[in-house]
């Protein structure tokens, strides 16, 4: 396996000048995420306005796939439809979890498809997923907040 | 690489024990292997010792001629893989220096012996006649300190929250030692227990036993170490620590995964009430109620893993052969070696001593700016295998303001050209994130 495959231009790119980094107000709901094995965490709020992913912000500390990772989320996701959202996520988590096998979808996945090659590195999975999961949560909270209010 | 001025010279050092280190490697095949098209550089013995072929043929051999159960049978089969297993129990006795086989007790791993302990003190203080020594209510104190591996802590939590017992915490100065200026303090008259890690795994640090059992002993504690990362690498004779409970584990002695040892005084474990109940540990069972074997059969409840415990033995009789002494010596020559080196790489950090004394040769560092997770995985790239992450000690890493560190550990296969590969491959990291 070629490392750069895992540390592509992209992700260290992403790494080295995030995207959209910090925590921001307003947000309907929060979500705290750690990998536990590696101590990882990541820190990220939802602000949805009607069916619009109005904001995303985030922060957190770890390695160069997980914080890079983050900055994509935020690329890909901010002042998205949330299913259109939610369709983007599923593509992410299944080329994530394809163990290098799934072809990603360019058109989909822009410059997440750098991180294909974290596929195919168990150990990294987790990484690259954490702030992907910790939207999923904090959307789904978000998401029944604001239903709750209307 | 390295200032000549700070390696331990042989003209200084000549009296002290040598291996033949080339020798050692070859017992080791998987050190002859390729790891990502480099050739395997193994600094992750911290984790888990490598094994000999010795170890694992001496397994292979036992399972295959002399595979019975232990302790209840008459048969040819039976006796041998019980003289097998109890041999194990007389050797490892023998090399801690305890004063009876009887004294230890074969677990799991140490998180499993540290839990025995724990289980049995909750089990003690639900039965008001039981010894006063292991009883734990609300007012009573345990001590542990803030270098724990999280086997060293939990068991502790949970022993304090379910009896109401007040867990203590004795803190870690700059240097990577243990701060014991407020030792009166936190060892006290309401402390039951005191248990601390004789070399950290992540800091390196080797604690001196004497002042914290000293202080144990005035007030009444009983007193356990954690020798996980020491046992396997220097000798450690009990005659030379007041200890009440030692723990350690097989898989970072060169021996097999699955066999750990709670070393226990025999008083203590005669009074103890038992951990695990079921086959082997008992005297007599009735309807009624059952009645407990001696020690250590008590805490060996089961099947135990035989062939694993004779494998222990066998690694034993390797580091006999090679010489403790030898081995410690061998390994703080690499540490010094490694520290210097570590030195010259821009914007590294070690967590713990600096200096190759009263440490052992676990060595964490922090890059700045990078991630161990990023560090860990160019490594791999050159063959590399060093451990990143918290090391299961995320109380000493927020005590050092890292969330989590590098760490390369050596063992007596190690050489000072894998410390050069390691630190070539830093400089390769810098290069990739710098």
């Amino acid at each position: 396996m070629q490392l750069t495959d895992l540390y592509q231009e992209i992700i260290l790119d992403h790494y080295k000048h995030p995207h959209g980094r910090g925590l921001r107000d307003p947000y309907e709901a929060e979500a705290h995420h750690v990998n536990p094995t590696c101590g990882d965490e990541i820190t990220l709020r939802v602000h949805l306005e009607g069916d619009k992913v109005a904001d995303v912000s985030y922060d957190g500390v770890g390695c160069s796939i997980s914080q890079a990772s983050a900055s994509v989320l935020f690329d890909l996701l901010n002042g998205k439809a949330l299913s259109e959202a939610m369709t983007t996520i599923e593509a992410f988590t299944e080329l994530m979890t394809g163990k290098g096998e799934v072809e990603p979808d360019e058109d989909v996945l822009e410059d997440a498809v750098a991180f294909a090659g974290v596929a195919k590195y168990p150990a990294r999975v987790k990484c690259a997923l954490l702030s992907w999961m910790a939207f999923k949560d904090a959307a789904a909270r978000a998401a029944s907040e604001s239903g709750d209010k209307s | 690489m390295t200032d000549p001025g700070t390696v331990l010279k042989d003209e200084l050092y000549g009296d002290m024990p040598k291996l033949d280190v080339g020798a050692i490697r070859a017992d080791f095949p998987i050190l002859g292997r390729e790891v990502n098209g480099r050739p395997l550089v193994y600094l992750d013995s911290a984790a888990t010792s490598q094994k000999p072929v010795q170890v694992v043929e001496a397994m292979r051999e036992f399972a295959l001629a002399h595979n019975a159960n232990v302790s209840r049978s008459v048969h040819t089969l039976g006796t041998e893989a019980t003289e097998g297993y109890e041999g194990a129990r007389v050797k490892v006795a023998a090399f801690i220096g305890a004063a009876r086989p009887e004294e230890v007790v074969f677990t799991k791993n140490s998180t499993e012996s540290i839990n025995l302990v724990a289980y049995s003190m909750l089990a003690a203080s639900l039965d008001p006649k039981a010894d006063p020594r292991l009883r734990l209510g609300p007012g009573d104190e345990v001590a542990i300190t803030e270098m724990e591996h999280h086997s060293n802590i939990v068991p502790w939590q949970l022993l304090c929250e379910r009896t109401g017992a007040t867990l203590r915490w004795l803190g870690i100065a700059d240097t990577g030692r243990l701060d014991l200026s407020n030792l009166g303090e936190i060892v006290n008259e309401r402390t039951k227990i005191v248990s601390f890690v004789h070399q950290s795994n992540l800091l390196g640090t080797i604690n001196q036993v004497s002042p914290i059992a000293q202080r144990a002993r005035e007030v009444g504690a009983l007193v356990m170490i954690d020798a996980s990362q020491s046992v396997p690498h220097m000798g450690v004779d009990l005659a030379d620590y007041d200890v009440d409970f030692m723990v350690f584990t097989g898989h970072k002695m060169l021996g097999p995964t699955g066999i750990g040892v709670l070393y226990g005084r025999t008083e203590l474990l005669e009074a103890m009430p038992p951990f695990l109940g079921g086959g082997s540990m008992i005297e007599t069972v009735s309807m009624t109620g059952s009645t407990f074997a001696a020690p250590p059969a008590k805490f060996e409840a089961g099947t135990p893993p035989i062939v694993e415990a004779y494998g222990l033995g066998v690694a034993v009789d390797y580091l006999n052969r090679v010489g403790m002494d030898a081995i410690r010596w061998h390994e703080k020559e690499l540490t010094a070696y490694a520290l210097a080196a570590l030195g010259t790489v821009d914007g590294l950090r070690v967590v713990g001593p600096g200096a190759a004394v009263g440490r052992g040769g676990c060595v964490s560092f922090h890059l700045d700016g990078i991630h161990p997770h990023d560090v860990g995985q160019i490594l791999d790239s050159e063959g590399v295998e060093v451990r990143v992450g918290h090391h299961c000690a995320k109380p000493t890493c927020v005590r050092f303001g890292v969330p989590a560190t590098t760490r390369a550990s050596f063992y007596l296969y190690n050489t000072t050209a894998e410390v050069d590969a390691l630190i070539a491959g830093l400089e390769k990291v810098r290069k990739v994130f710098g």
